[in-house]
């Protein structure tokens, strides 16, 4: 099949709703074993189904994109296509499903059916939510989201887990109710539902101000940004295997991405204008994130409040509006996800022998478990971004680009913001090595260690999956990059013409439309927009 | 203003079928037909097909347009969507009410008789375009309700519920009348056309304003909107379940076409407006923290609907025709999901006792079916995607903005997270709570009937929810029409 009939399948539609109907399927299967073999099965076809996806171009624009009528009185759009930003948030959430069927085959023991019911549905709006370029579309993937998940922690999680499934949900679901009117301020505002339109309009600054704070609070919440982060501990702690790793792999990414589709494009100057107060506590992030890791016992707390630091350097690269700072933001959400990721599935295969999470209690690995002591220490080492690893290709781009940024303290130009980065950087490699000392050559912490098998097919399977991507994003991310910067530097530059212009205050005037001809030049026609049905 | 009679019976079909149900039911209640087992049994039987022939025949007139009596009696978009409602409602009903319990069998015949009187009085409601008239018919559809809140055998919260009902209403209803006198003693009309054009400002003529707020006070306390709630948590509780369902449901049916009717009279911005936007505001908040300590299932659901029918009022404020669309699609929205709620709490206790969250515990065991239909009524309640609930809300929340009450839709979207913890828990103890040993009641009737009803149900609601545009466009049309 050539590129151009390929490009015709409706590949993201194909990729929705498959999980969708497998997940329908599986209520008519027999028998646990067989359910996980069909949901196996079906996250192998998912994958497969995905494969037009590598005849993306690595150009601007949306490639893949389907279009069609939804509910024609208020404009609303089954509008789906892919960037290069989008695109390998996507492939993250294609490429996690088979790996977390698999490092739940024993952890999950009971509800079988369901649990995978759930994680297929998860796929289902994950994919959603990447590809949605219709502001509805997207929050109904948004939303879906969040059950599947809340009945995860909430039936198959750890002691704690009606506290930590109510907290996860109330906490995340709060701040997108304010995303809801947001959404219908856009609509109102700017006529239509579709992002991409929404990106060519320009906004008064005032109306920008009130929708990147109403956009903002769920992007921050979802990430999450310091101060927003207290449910993410608690949630990932209780959730079981699976769950951790879709949580860190893709839910968190939704934020950022969030923050790089809507509101750097449509609100650029309330973006611009928030930027550093998004900085500072995206800083606060990384420093307080990599501290308060440094002194848990609990090792699932540890990795989760790294993601909090983790994720500083993706809202930090991405509120530098560099082209360098936007690809690091890109780069690290991808990277934190393949990390944290396996570092969840690895906690989950020792948690398995030990039935504790806690340091203490899983003491000198390294003797008995030597293959599962090799692949904590190699992600514990791209998780503080070893040289060599993918970790450090996303910091170092992120930190580069804050070094960039010269603030101007008493006279003389300082890269403040870079050089506030360091501290968080030397943190992680004390936290990670910490946990990794302790666990490789800490004096075995019970008898019964010795009679702990070491990673058995099944585990070696599935953590060779991320532990490929490292070792290959790591020392050849180019591939990567060359996908993503013609999205990034056309977001870059949309960013920096639009984000001075500061138009008519009052809603309901006439509104200008910013253009850019193929010259690079700009061109601003006036419309008048009034809200049409 | 059309001054003719233009009586046309072929056009009158839905109110037609409930008229000949009501007289044929009184006809059998009277012959002494339900003494007799047997035929009274064919007659139950017999019931829900006649329901649903009617909302088929109502379905079949959703095209019928006219202005009837002198003006006062209006079919059109608007009328013919609440009929359908109502018609579809009191099928559910009927079905779901068939073989409660806690009714003797001497008094089913009775009871869906009245059920069948209240119906016909909604039906006409939705298309009463006078005042006169709609009082009329709203007291129609109530007075039969004051009769079946207390027929719960032997139950003395039943009586107690039934006698909160009248006197509420009554005070309600007096209050009401009150203020039809005022409007007609200072606009001289009672013609919904001719009073459109009148000016309803305080400053221009107070005395309007005022009769008109007590007038509207009747209709907000059908849909129990805060001030005028007190009633509904106490008569959810004490009256059965399955009256609970009717009386949660399609007596607000008609509040609301009449409310959408009279929304046309309101402007924004005027006294009238900010009113309704500040009832609104204190309706769902207060429903919603009120339901947040609930333990009884009935109740909670109760003071949702006070929480519900603040949202729908959030779009009547702004006047606009999408608002008017966006409440009278949140009507049928509310309808299927309480409708859902309540046929599964009356499947759970097939004994007619009240439930509690606890009695939800294991049910996913129980009954998967039940479980799963639960879920989705609860997240429609919330106002999570992809359900009925969600796509309502996105409709008052996109109409209502820009018209001068953006804080009342941020209130809207900030209550949907007040009211995530109580909806959510009805989830949490379907899936995740193990059984309580032993039961507290009989068990749950998880048979065919119960579980295709409510799948059934549930997938109106998550259909609705994907795929609204065919009944959205039928709201917007009632609400362009009714809009100069």
């Amino acid at each position: 099949m050539s590129a151009d009939t390929l490009a015709a399948c409706p590949v993201l539609t194909a990729l929705i709703f498959w999980p969708l109907l497998a997940a329908v399927a599986l209520a008519f299967v027999k028998g646990d074993e067989n359910v996980r073999r069909a949901t196996l099965a079906a996250s192998v076809v998912e994958v497969l189904l995905a494969w037009p996806l590598l005849n993306f171009q690595p150009v601007a624009g949306f490639q893949f994109v389907e279009r069609l009528s939804w509910v024609r009185a208020w404009g609303l759009q089954y509008y789906l296509g892919v960037d290069g930003i989008s695109i390998m948030m996507i492939w993250l959430s294609i490429l996690t499903l088979p790996v977390c069927v698999l490092c739940s085959w024993t952890y999950i023991g009971r509800r079988i059916r369901e649990f995978h019911v759930c994680l297929l549905l998860m796929t289902t709006a994950c994919v959603g939510v990447f590809s949605a370029l219709d502001l509805v579309l997207f929050y109904v993937f948004w939303e879906a989201l969040l059950i599947p998940m809340y009945l995860m922690i909430a039936v198959w999680g750890g002691d704690d887990r009606r506290y930590a499934s109510l907290k996860f949900f109330i906490y995340t679901l709060a701040g997108s109710t304010v995303l809801l009117a947001a959404i219908a301020a856009l609509r109102i505002e700017g006529g239509t539902f579709s992002i991409p339109d929404l990106m060519a309009l320009d906004f008064g600054f005032t109306f920008q101000f009130w929708v990147f704070l109403g956009l903002g609070l769920a992007f921050a919440i979802k990430v999450p940004m310091f101060p927003f982060h207290t449910w993410l501990p608690a949630a990932h702690v209780q959730a079981p295997s699976a769950g951790s790793v879709i949580l860190a792999a893709v839910l968190l990414k939704m934020g950022a991405y969030g923050f790089l589709r809507f509101s750097l494009p449509i609100t650029p100057a309330a973006s611009a204008y928030f930027a550093p107060l998004m900085i500072a506590l995206s800083l606060a992030a990384i420093i307080y994130g990599g501290a308060i890791a440094l002194g848990q016992e609990d090792i699932k707390r540890l990795v989760a409040y790294s993601s909090v630091a983790h994720m500083g350097f993706v809202t930090l690269g991405i509120f530098l509006f560099t082209v360098r700072g936007l690809e690091g933001a890109i780069v690290q959400m991808l990277n934190h996800g393949i990390i944290t990721g396996g570092l969840f599935m690895l906690i989950g295969t020792i948690y398995e022998r030990s039935h504790s999470r806690e340091i203490s209690n899983n003491l000198g690995l390294g003797k008995y478990l030597p293959a599962f002591m090799f692949f904590w220490g190699f992600f514990g080492l791209a998780s503080f971004g070893f040289p060599g690893t993918n970790g450090f290709v996303g910091e170092f781009l992120v930190i580069a680009a804050a070094l960039g940024e010269n603030t101007r303290l008493a006279g003389v130009d300082v890269p403040l913001i870079g050089l506030l980065t360091i501290p968080g950087a030397m943190l992680a490699a004390a936290y990670a090595l910490k946990v990794i000392l302790k666990l490789a050559w800490g004096r075995p912490s019970s008898a019964t260690n010795k009679y702990w098998r070491d990673l058995n097919g099944r585990e070696w399977a599935y953590m060779l999956v991320p532990a490929v991507f490292v070792v290959y994003l790591g020392l050849a991310p180019t591939g990567l990059l060359e996908t993503i910067d013609p999205a990034v530097r056309a977001t870059v530059e949309d960013f920096q013409l639009r984000k001075d212009i500061r138009l008519a205050e009052s809603p309901g005037e006439s509104r200008l439309l910013v253009s850019k001809q193929p010259d690079g030049s700009l061109a601003i026609s006036e419309v008048l927009q009034e809200p049409t049905l | 203003m059309t001054a003719n009679l233009n009586f046309d019976l072929l056009l009158l079909l839905p109110e037609l079928g409930f008229f000949l149900l009501v007289l044929f039911l009184f006809a059998a209640t009277v012959t002494g037909l339900a003494r007799n087992p047997s035929a009274g049994k064919l007659v139950l039987e017999a019931l829900p097909v006649i329901a649903l022939l009617i909302a088929l025949v109502s379905l079949g007139s959703m095209s019928a347009r006219e202005v009837m009596f002198w003006g006062s009696y209006r079919l059109d978009a608007l009328s013919q969507f609440f009929k359908l409602l109502v018609a579809a409602g009191f099928f559910v009903a009927v079905l779901n009410a068939r073989r409660q319990s806690s009714l003797e069998e001497g008094q089913r015949l009775d009871y869906f008789l009245f059920l069948a009187f209240s119906a016909w009085g909604l039906t006409m409601m939705a298309s009463a375009a006078e005042l006169v008239t709609i009082y009329l018919t709203m007291e129609l559809a109530s007075y039969s309700l004051y009769i079946l809140i207390p027929l719960r055998a032997r139950s003395r919260p039943a009586a107690e519920a039934g006698v909160k009902y009248i006197l509420f209403g009554a005070a309600a209803t007096a209050l009401a009348l009150y203020g039809l006198s005022w409007i007609i003693a200072s606009q001289h009309s009672t013609y919904l056309s001719e009073l459109a054009g009148k000016d309803w400002t305080f400053s221009g003529n107070p005395l309007a304003c005022l009769g008109l707020s007590f007038f509207l006070g009747g209709m907000f306390y059908k849909l129990a909107l805060f001030p005028f709630h007190f009633w509904c948590p106490d008569v959810y509780q004490g009256a059965s379940n399955e009256t609970a369902a009717y009386v949660a449901t399609l007596p607000k049916l008609g509040a609301i076409a009449v409310l959408v009717r009279l929304g046309a009279l309101i402007t924004p911005g005027e006294d009238l407006a900010n009113l309704l936007a500040v009832l609104a505001a204190a309706s769902m908040t207060f429903g919603n923290l009120c339901a947040l300590v609930q333990k009884d299932l009935k109740r909670m659901l109760g003071f949702s609907s006070v929480a519900h029918a603040g949202y729908i009022l959030v779009g009547l404020a702004p006047g606009t025709a999408e608002g008017l669309a966006a409440a009278a699609f949140y009507a049928a929205a509310y309808l299927s999901m309480n409708l859902l709620c309540f046929w599964i709490i009356s499947r759970l206790a097939p004994d007619g006792r009240n439930l509690t969250y606890r009695d939800l515990n294991g049910l996913y065991k129980r009954s998967p079916w039940l479980a799963l239909s639960l879920a989705a009524a609860a997240i429609s309640l919330v106002g999570l995607p992809p359900t009925v609930g969600f796509m309502g809300k996105l409709w008052l929340v996109t109409g209502a903005w820009g018209h001068g009450y953006n804080w009342l839709v941020i209130l809207l979207c900030v209550n949907s997270a007040l009211a995530i913890f109580y909806y959510l828990s009805l989830v949490r103890h379907a899936y995740t709570e193990g059984e309580d040993d032993p039961l507290r009641g009989a068990a749950p009737d998880t048979g065919l009937f119960s579980s295709v009803g409510a799948t059934v149900l549930a997938l109106v609601v998550l259909v609705l929810g994907v795929l609204p545009a065919p009944v959205f466009d039928l709201a917007l049309e009632a609400g362009r029409a009714l809009m100069p």
